[in-house]
């Protein structure tokens, strides 16, 4: 069951929350900061973009981050070549002074897939000059196995394309990869509920990072707080262990000494 | 000579750094730059000797997922 001391291991670094939490598509940096406030997550995920107009609220991002003291997981949201993100992954170094990033390489941009064939390469170029690399990929056992071939120490399978809400679309393929790798799994991308939260903590999953289920919601902070309570008793279902279902039922109730039984 | 700032034109002396680049655009830190696709650590700006038609890219955190 849950205890007070259900910590987990990234990279060597102690994490107590299994909450990961987007900070992109909410109503204002106000209503981001109290979900957070309430959620608690384990890492904030940031990008970084050109100094144009379309950036100019960063001044107040950047504070925001600083004040709210919570280790942030850079993305290479919008790469769509190794080059690029390892370019991508340098500035993010030098801006937000971290090692870690969420390697992010799109290989469709309408289904926003990540490129499965040129992933592992970049893992590894990126591995290989110091970073912290939490691969974005698909739920695919071979391709989350040649990223942690390459040193990943854990991965982030989609369970749905990012932003559609619609949770684990192929619950038989997320089942198997956590039955076989012994690495962090990180369900990135594609939840929509607190039950599908929930669900993927069930099957043994280690953590979920969230973004557009929560910025979207018509309460974001209360939407934050609900996914926050969704990870924790869907890890203590996980840790307590599952009855096993049966295809008859089974009376609760001992029947044994039953009243009435067999009088009429 | 001309070098583009993030997609835009700029007209720099001969000889000019990226530093020098730099400081012509209003920007406040934390921010990174790239030349021609390259990463650029901030230790090297002063010594970053630009080309004609050089392509200097300046970036800021956003909000990401």
């Amino acid at each position: 069951m849950l205890t007070s001391t259900d910590e987990w291991l990234l990279y060597g670094e102690t994490f107590k929350s299994r909450l990961l939490l987007g900070t992109s598509r909410y109503p204002s940096p106000d209503i981001l900061a109290k979900a957070v406030q309430l959620a608690q997550p384990a890492m904030l995920t940031a990008s970084l973009r050109r100094e144009t107009a379309h950036a100019q609220d960063s001044p107040v991002f950047w504070q925001l981050l600083q004040n709210m003291k919570i280790p942030v997981l850079p993305n290479t949201a919008g790469c769509h070549s190794v080059d690029e993100v390892y370019t991508t992954a340098q500035m993010a170094r030098e801006v937000f002074e971290t090692d870690w990033i969420k390697l992010e390489l799109i290989g469709d941009d309408y289904t926003l897939q990540p490129d499965t064939l040129n992933l592992p390469m970049a893992a590894d170029k990126l591995i290989k000059q110091g970073f912290k690399v939490l691969p974005y990929c698909t739920e695919d056992l071979v391709l989350c196995q040649r990223l942690v071939d390459v040193g990943c120490q854990a991965v982030m399978p989609w369970a749905a394309p990012i932003g559609t809400g619609k949770g684990p679309l192929n619950a038989y393929a997320m089942r198997t990869l956590r039955e076989r790798l012994n690495v962090p799994l990180i369900v990135d991308a594609g939840l929509g509920l607190p039950s599908h939260a929930c669900t993927v903590m069930e099957w043994g999953y280690d953590a979920v990072l969230l973004n557009t289920a929560v910025a979207l919601a018509n309460d974001p902070v209360h939407m934050a707080e609900a996914f926050a309570n969704a990870v924790k008793a869907g890890r203590s279902a996980f840790l307590s262990g599952a009855m096993q279902a049966h295809e008859s039922a089974q009376p609760s109730t001992p029947t044994l000494g039953t009243p009435f039984w067999h009088h009429a | 000579m001309m070098v583009w700032i993030n997609q835009k034109p700029c007209e720099l002396q001969q000889g000019s750094t990226l530093k020098d680049a730099i400081e012509l655009v209003p920007i406040s830190p934390p921010f990174a730059a790239a030349v021609n696709t390259q990463f650029v650590p901030k230790t090297l700006y002063h010594q970053t000797l630009l080309n004609d038609n050089d392509k200097i890219e300046l970036i800021v955190p956003i909000t990401g997922g």
